[in-house]
């Protein structure tokens, strides 16, 4: 079970490093997509015997971060007519250099820290610290709302890795309540990058700049 | 039941308000359902419930010695939107109030919170529901202010969940049966496991301290009070960040127990004065008045964590502050917004003489700034007073200088804005303000019900509440 849960965290650690190079927003908004919908399915892999709530929480998971905020992002990408990161304030392959980095750390800090024995041989937290590392990138790095909203999203993936660690010791209600909060907390977030398309006619938030000091 | 209640009611509100069909007769729902919570929230200040030791909500010491301040600036605040969504009629008004209510509802639950993931999941549910009341005004402005708040407080509440999480491992760590109740985390005590006791606390206070608005993680909160309505900003400067304060002393209280509560205290000591500092430093350069509340805010959320560093004393005092905070603020942003929608302008360069214009509001917005700026007979001296010697009995000798110097920078920079505004001649386009804005009794008597609120609280403390703020401030910090 350990080795298919791992396999899983590889590959949405390789998303992260993906996602830091890609400079056009569809392959961004699949990358993130991808990651979600493999996140999705872990609790399935690491509950020996799943429930129907475990189930539903997958479900939902999968549906939410896989399928209903990549369209929502996308529609807003088509709305604006954009579809490149131009000039981001990290380049593409310093932030590859800076995620690279990052996962580096993660793998070696995850050591340093206290692990139950049952977690120690996971990439849980080494793939948590790394995701989170990610999303700080892009969401400083990048000047596109889409993109930042893609690093917010991967930010809380990582979040959601390291959250899997007390899956058998939460409440699943509370976990649910956790999961809905997070996807409306996305779904608003798609709906005010929507409407600053709108007022603004463009999705660069370096033009947000009429409030300052 | 009475204090589910506090939570159902403002919820059950809400709805209904969501399906009120009369754009004209909804706001009233606003006040009754606010003076149905204050009248059970003072009932139960008075008698308190008794407590189930493993209930996620209950109204518990810490919620008794806060939660009526934030039931009484909703209720006047309430008070005040009937007649300012009167005179917004232009703006369809169903999802600011549904949200409005909800915010209480959800602000009830917070404060009771006692489960660290139910405190996370409100937190979180408030922030959503603050969206729509900011960019109530519609302008681009104000997306970009919700953009901002959206960003920067997702961010930080997403590293307040990491810090949860963290604060849950330690407790499995320590052997932990998996029960996240604040009473069963502080009853493992030194058995959770310290290394990552301490991670939980970086994250728990960076991600509630941004939603509290502490320096340097404070940056989206001008930006939200500049644009949001005048009552959204009271509700947030004093509601939303009484819950980010009260969560961070329920994680305190854990790490407290934990051991390692020294370090606790001093990374609270030192993000308040760093947020003291840069209120202060910004309330001398800052030419807009509504941008000039939210540097005040930070700046009170500073002396907000000062005291919580500072012992059993300084926790009380701190509490104390919490209700001379809201009420106070509340006054002030009510009068300011008077203030802002009769000139049509908010900075110190194109508003002055509004002493002439709106008198009465001009002379509310002078009182509380007298109050906020700890002028006694006000509730903020004594409050301020009290921080102050809980900081020099605990012998933090040098963080009350820095604390005293910070409180008179605010007190130049605030005073230099409000005059700047208030005095003068008025504009030469300002001849005929009556048609943005009336002084009725509507818009002037919530500021000064919660002004009076304040300087009652100053003159004669009730003994209820001093005894509501010693109890949660020993609940809190336990002897030894």
């Amino acid at each position: 079970m350990t080795g298919a849960v791992n396999v899983l965290i590889g590959l949405a650690m390789g998303l992260n490093l993906l996602a830091l190079a890609s400079s056009r927003l569809p392959s961004l908004i699949r990358t993130v997509a991808v990651q979600g919908v493999a996140l999705g399915l872990m609790p399935l892999l690491l509950e020996a015997r799943p429930g129907w709530m475990v189930g539903a929480v997958a479900l939902a998971t999968v549906a939410g971060k896989g399928f209903v905020i990549p369209a929502l992002l996308g529609r807003a990408m088509r709305a604006a007519n954009i579809d490149r990161e131009m000039q981001p304030f990290i380049g593409f392959v310093p932030s590859l250099l800076l995620g690279a980095g990052g996962t580096i750390a993660g793998v070696a800090g995850a050591r340093l820290l206290p692990l139950l024995p049952e977690h120690a041989g996971t990439l849980l937290v080494p793939g948590a610290l790394a995701s989170i590392f990610t999303g700080f990138v892009l969401l400083v790095g990048r000047v596109k709302a889409i993109s930042q909203v893609c690093g917010y999203l991967i930010l809380e993936n990582g979040i959601y890795l390291f959250g899997l660690l007390l899956l058998r010791s939460t409440p699943l209600l509370v976990e649910s309540g956790i999961l809905l909060d997070l996807t409306v907390g996305v779904f608003v977030i798609g709906i005010i990058v929507d409407r600053i398309q709108r007022a603004f006619d463009s999705l660069d938030t370096r033009k947000l700049t009429a409030l300052h000091e | 039941m009475s204090a589910a209640l506090l939570i159902l009611i403002p919820l059950a509100g809400a709805l209904v308000a969501a399906a009120w069909p009369d754009e004209r007769t909804r706001p009233w729902l606003l006040p009754v359902t606010g003076g149905l919570h204050t009248a059970l929230v003072l009932r139960l200040l008075l008698r308190p419930p008794p407590l189930a030791p493993d209930a996620w909500f209950g109204f518990d010491p810490l919620a008794r010695a806060v939660l009526p301040a934030v039931s009484l600036l909703f209720l006047c605040c309430a008070l005040y939107a009937v007649s300012y969504l009167r005179i917004r009629t232009e703006r369809p008004n169903r999802v600011f109030v549904a949200s409005l209510l909800a915010i209480l509802g959800l602000l009830s639950a917070g404060h009771q919170a006692r489960h660290l993931g139910v405190l996370w999941v409100t937190t979180e549910a408030i922030t959503l529901a603050t969206v729509p009341l900011l960019h109530f005004n519609g302008t681009a402005r104000a997306f970009e202010a919700t953009w901002k708040y959206l960003l920067v407080g997702g961010t930080g509440i997403a590293l307040s969940l990491l810090g949860s999480f963290c604060l849950g491992y330690a407790s499995l760590r320590g052997g932990g049966g998996g029960d996240l109740t604040f009473a069963a985390l502080a009853a493992q005590g030194a058995a959770l496991s310290r290394p990552w006791v301490l991670i939980a606390w970086v994250f728990l206070l960076v991600g509630y301290g941004t939603k509290m608005g502490l320096a340097p993680m404070h940056t989206w909160k001008p930006d939200a009070y500049g644009e949001a309505p005048a009552i959204v900003g009271a509700l947030l400067a004093g509601g939303v960040t009484t819950v980010a304060f009260t969560a961070l002393l329920r994680v305190r209280a854990v790490v407290a127990a934990a051991g390692a509560g020294a370090m606790a205290d001093r990374t609270l000591l030192v993000l308040g004065l760093f947020s003291l500092g840069v209120a202060a430093l910004f309330l001398l350069a800052t030419r807009d008045f509504k941008r000039m509340l939210a540097y005040s805010s930070i700046e009170h959320m500073g002396i907000l964590v000062l005291g919580a560093a500072c012992g059993g004393a300084g926790l009380g005092a701190a509490l104390f502050h919490v209700w001379n905070n809201s009420l106070t603020k509340g006054a002030l942003f009510l009068s300011a917004g008077n203030i802002r929608r009769a000139a049509g302008a908010r900075t110190a360069d194109e508003v002055r003489g509004m002493a002439a214009v709106t008198p009465q509001s001009a002379a509310l917005f002078v009182a509380g700034l007298f109050a906020i700026t700890a002028c006694p007979p006000f509730g903020p001296f004594f409050s301020v007073l009290r921080v102050l010697r809980a900081a020099l009995g605990t012998g933090h000798y040098t963080a009350a200088g820095i604390f005293l110097a910070c409180l008179l920078l605010a007190f130049v920079g605030l005073t230099r804005l409000v005059f700047a505004i208030i005095d003068g001649r008025p504009r030469a386009g300002l001849r005929a303000p009556e048609r943005r804005l009336r002084e009725t009794a509507g818009v002037i008597l919530p500021p000064l019900l919660l002004l009076g609120l304040s300087l009652w609280l100053g003159l004669a403390t009730p003994a209820v509440l001093g005894d509501a703020w010693t109890a949660a401030a020993g609940v809190l910090t336990p002897a030894p």
